[in-house]
């Protein structure tokens, strides 16, 4: 029942996206990141509708949906974090940083918290490479990672 | 006159307590009953002092940097407000060592004020550039920035102007200016700078191509990594628009050219300039197979002009102080600047914009002060994941593309990272591999299946499982991409894995002897 109801809002909601954003030029990834940022992920419910509002098959949404590693097919955490893992980060220990945040949240990569507190990702750079190693908690940036700020984070996806 | 205070609202600065310093300040002046103006400007580039705080004095500004919340009080009890010494005093900014040095031409307002103030912009010489094209004919433009000898920033170096000529003498009902600012090379943030800390130098470019080649509508791609810049970006879109400087008349002239900004999704391979067309578009990012180029068959198959952040920031001031100024700077066939990235394991980390022609050694010795954690150099890749490391024994090699090139190098974006001596290339040589199997759009077999392979490959060779045989294979394996590969993420990813085995054999033995040393 809660189910049935929530496709049902998912394709009213979908469709409210859609017809602000349709206009454009290319519209599809505007409206994929518009969903995200109503529903926190790309609802399956929600593929049909727009499949059906830009006359593409909605294999072909599927298909541009999971060619991209932002796009969620499920809820993420309360928190985000996203760790650099690209060159400039590892020259300065982001393998050691990644394996401390690993171990004190208990999750892996891709892994959200079992309370659903923090979800856990990799990011191949944030342009912060001067200031590395480098992490992302929901938007915020967060440079020179090193023990201290470490705590700082686990304390605050925690509270 | 009420003070003014400078506090970098840049990401690399908010990244190191920017924010908590603004705060501080704020909180400070309110408890002092002090009257003053805080205005958040982009970063001058200078990470290994940020956040840098300057205040305009009768004298000029002056810098104080890197700022911690708990120097507040005291920069207040110094005086700081007037110049005051303190033990975070810089002095004038522009005196700065590390900034100094550059030679600013495409940074030139970069960090200096409020990247969304158009006033601003203008009282630094924005506009000129673009007020010079809307006199000339679209070839005239085109030629001055043929005649300047700019060549794309984003790592190919093709001629800028070349491209635009393609699209200028192609006909089209619609044409458009694609800015490619999906940075998504470890190491570089150049564009990332110019759009947090100069947004209408680039609006300002990308209206010049639209006039010089009939497109009147533009795009900038901006990955989804970097939300700052697509929050400024966005604003400064709309002040431009609101300005004229944007719209059915640019400047007042007959010329229209609009913009918009749009967001990645997290795909490395959208860099590559069809990948991010087919983004663009609304499809899978999978690169498309050349020809048709870009300029004759592009986004919505219209005629295209796509170009990096950089090579299109570079443009205003090769308007405004004509071909041969820019053209002045620079060795060889690299003409101008390259704002250098200076980044990884360094102790003066940021961004150095220098004519070409400067050396490794000189940029990684002399202005990034070697390495932060004060051990060896051991190796600097240069152009992001898709650039070769070079050994120390390479230092000599001059910032040019082709000197890049004959040492089986690439400039790439211009990003370096170094590494000290406990970096192990193995490791590195394996993570190029890995990333460019996560990264691959799977279009072509040598990136989609290669890539795997060669991890798997590498992974044997760590292991002491016949090595001589495994490093043969790999070396053939990385041939097979370099020329198999549709695009420069399989075609490149063997640069810094043969340089890793190249330079760096010894990283390469038989196992016994690695474990021992880890």
């Amino acid at each position: 029942m809660t189910m049935q109801l929530a496709s049902t809002e998912i394709a009213s909601r979908t469709a409210a996206i859609i017809q602000e954003l349709k206009g454009l030029e290319g519209p599809l990834l505007p409206i994929l990141h518009g969903i995200q940022e109503e529903f926190g992920h790309v609802p399956q419910a929600a593929l049909p509708v727009i499949a059906e509002a830009l006359n593409i098959s909605r294999a072909e949404v599927h298909g541009v949906v999971s060619f991209y590693h932002d796009f969620r097919a499920r809820p993420a955490g309360r928190h985000v974090l996203k760790l650099c893992q690209a060159e400039a980060c590892q020259s300065m220990g982001s393998d050691a940083v990644a394996a401390k945040l690993k171990q004190l949240l208990g999750i892996g990569f891709h892994e959200t918290t079992r309370d659903g507190s923090v979800t856990l990702e990799p990011v191949y750079c944030l342009g912060l490479c001067a200031c590395s190693p480098s992490a992302m908690l929901d938007g915020e940036v967060i440079g020179r990672l090193d023990d201290g700020k470490i705590e700082e984070i686990v304390a605050e996806v925690r509270s | 006159m009420i003070p003014r205070i400078y506090i970098p609202g840049d990401s690399g600065a908010l990244a190191l307590g920017a924010e908590k310093v603004a705060k501080a300040i704020a909180k400070e002046l309110a408890e002092r009953g002090i009257e003053a103006k805080i205005v958040r400007n982009g970063s001058r580039g200078a990470y290994s002092l940020e956040p840098m705080v300057e205040v305009a004095t009768a004298n000029g500004r002056v810098a104080y940097g890197p700022v911690k919340p708990t120097d507040v009080k005291s920069l207040f009890d110094c005086g700081f407000l007037t110049g005051g010494h303190h033990k975070r005093w810089l002095g004038a900014p522009d005196k700065i060592p590390f900034l100094a040095k550059q030679t600013r031409l495409t940074f030139a307002r970069c960090g200096i004020n409020d990247p969304l103030s158009l006033d601003a912009y203008k009282s630094l010489g924005g506009l000129k550039g673009l007020q010079n094209a809307v006199a000339m004919t679209p070839a005239e433009i085109v030629k001055q920035v043929t005649d300047s000898g700019l060549r794309g920033r984003g790592g190919a170096g093709f001629p800028t102007g070349i491209k635009w000529k393609t699209v200028l003498d192609t006909a089209g009902d619609r044409k458009y200016i694609v800015c490619n600012a999906d940075e998504g090379d470890s190491a570089t943030f150049a564009d990332r700078m110019i759009m947090e800390g100069d947004p209408f130098v680039l609006i300002e470019g990308m209206a010049i191509a639209g006039i010089a080649t009939g497109a009147t509508k533009g795009f900038v791609y901006i990955r989804s990594e970097y939300p700052h810049a697509v929050a400024t970006m966005n604003r400064a879109v709309e002040v431009a628009r609101k300005a004229g400087v944007l719209g059915v008349n640019v400047l007042g002239s007959p010329n229209a050219f609009d913009m918009e900004i749009r967001v990645g999704a997290g795909a490395y391979v959208c860099g590559e300039e069809t990948s991010l067309l087919n983004s663009l578009e609304g499809k899978r990012g999978v690169v498309r197979a050349k020809p048709p180029l870009p300029a004759i068959q592009g986004l919505f198959g219209k005629p295209t002009v796509i170009n990096n952040v950089i090579s299109l920031a570079s443009v205003p001031i090769i308007m405004d102080k004509g071909a041969a100024f820019y053209k002045d700077y620079g060795m060889g066939r690299s003409r101008g600047t390259i704002p250098i990235q200076i980044a990884g394991n360094v102790k003066h980390g940021g961004l150095f914009e220098a004519a070409f022609g400067m050396t490794l050694g000189e940029i990684v010795d002399d202005i990034g002060g070697g390495t932060a954690t004060g051990r060896p150099v051991k190796a600097v890749q240069v152009g992001g994941p898709l650039g070769a490391y070079f050994p120390r024994a390479l230092f000599d090699t001059p910032f040019d593309y082709e000197a890049f090139a004959a040492k089986d190098g690439l400039i790439g974006h211009a990003g370096i990272t170094v590494f000290d001596d406990t970096a192990d290339m193995l490791k590195q040589a394996r993570f190029a591999m890995e990333f460019c199997a996560i990264e691959s759009c799977g279009k072509c077999t040598p990136c989609r299946i290669g890539s795997t392979r060669g991890v798997e490959t590498i992974d044997r060779l760590a292991a002491g499982i016949e090595p001589e045989k495994n490093l043969a294979l790999i070396a053939d394996l990385c041939n097979t991409m370099k020329f198999g590969s549709l695009c420069a993420l399989g075609g490149f990813t063997p640069y810094p894995v043969m340089s890793s085995i190249t330079h760096f054999p010894e990283d390469f033995k038989p196992a016994p002897a690695r474990v021992a040393a880890e």
